[in-house]
């Protein structure tokens, strides 16, 4: 019998060291790979650019970018970089994360296991302007605006990183574009 | 009490690890000196036969956009703009334009992947690949 637990024993402790080697292979091995797409036209692309774009008929790129730099304003969006020459306007802004969902989920798993389970607490949102004339004669200027945004939990770690791709936030965006052009045109408030 | 063989064994591939974990100073990456300058800038950059440097500079923006980045940074007067995409990842990219002789502009892309270089032929291929269709023109590749 002690011989038969002592073959167990050095199996588990076998085990475990495999284990353990595997963990710090892991650790050795920690360059991670670009994945193979990244950097890939695909048909969703293409989807994304139209729901991203629209086309405004008129000549006056400084005008429509003012139009965009007005209306990100509105959004409260603080603009960080633009460049008239090229049609770049880029803006962002730190807003509040947290979801009442999340929060009573984490507290009822906190509850549950003892030990805390942070929630989403701050979020970076980005987003940025790209006037272009097209057309022959450039009598159109195409607007593409594109947001993203970081979350960023209570002990500080980054739990999400993504491209925001809701249609309607860029419904939503140029409609408001649409009056702020509008708003420009009229040189009212 | 006797240590058993087998935990041994453990510490000792354990050892044998940090061994090979340890070769690279986390310093040296300043630098990046490692890498091959010459190769690296034969896989990031392509010639276009035009001299257009506001128009290429237009539609590398366009490109990065249709590959899902934000731009963070645009000069016209230095031809350059930086770009982040975030898809769960974090890869960020810097695409500089210059003049090469009287008919051509280079174009350069560098890329970073969360924390690496991205050193590979392929990625950027995708890249280029993505821009020459943009252009309406065929990326050169430059020795």
């Amino acid at each position: 019998m002690p011989h038969v637990s002592e073959r167990r024993r050095t199996f588990f402790l076998n085990l475990r060291c495999l284990f353990l080697f595997v963990l710090s292979l892991a650790f050795v091995a920690c360059h991670p790979r670009i994945p193979p797409e990244a950097l890939r036209l695909d048909s969703e692309s293409l989807k994304q650019r139209q729901i991203q774009t629209r086309v405004f008929q008129t000549d006056d790129e400084a005008k429509v970018l003012t139009a965009c730099a007005a209306l990100l304003q509105d959004t409260g969006f603080n603009i960080d970089e633009s460049e008239t020459k090229l049609g770049v306007i880029v803006g962002s802004k730190d807003r509040s994360a947290v979801s009442a969902g999340q929060v009573v989920g984490s507290i009822f798993v906190t509850l549950l296991t003892g030990a805390p389970v942070p929630w989403d607490k701050n979020q970076k949102m980005r987003a940025c302007v790209i006037t272009r004339p097209i057309g022959e004669e450039k009598k159109s200027i195409a607007v593409r605006v594109t947001f993203q945004r970081i979350v960023w939990n209570t002990e500080g770690k980054v739990t999400k990183r993504e491209g925001l791709t809701d249609p309607k936030i860029y419904q939503e965006f140029f409609e408001k574009l649409s009056k702020s052009l509008f708003l420009e045109a009229h040189e009212a408030l | 009490m006797k240590i058993p063989n087998a935990l041994k064994n453990c510490f000792f591939i354990i050892f044998i690890l940090f061994l090979m974990a340890g070769c690279a100073t986390t310093q040296q990456q300043l630098l990046d000196s490692e890498q091959s300058q010459l190769r690296l800038r034969s896989i990031q950059t392509r010639a276009f036969d035009t001299t257009d440097k506001e128009k290429t500079l237009r539609t590398v923006i366009t490109t990065l956009q249709d590959l899902g980045f934000v731009i963070d940074k645009a000069d016209a007067t230095l031809g350059m703009v930086t770009a982040t995409k975030l898809d769960r990842y974090a890869l960020r990219m810097t695409v500089t334009v210059r003049p090469r002789g009287e008919t051509q502009l280079l174009i350069r892309a560098n890329a970073q992947y969360e924390t690496t270089p991205v050193d590979d032929p392929e990625t950027y291929q995708h890249f280029f690949s993505a821009l020459q269709k943009a252009m309406f023109l065929a990326a050169h590749e430059v020795d």
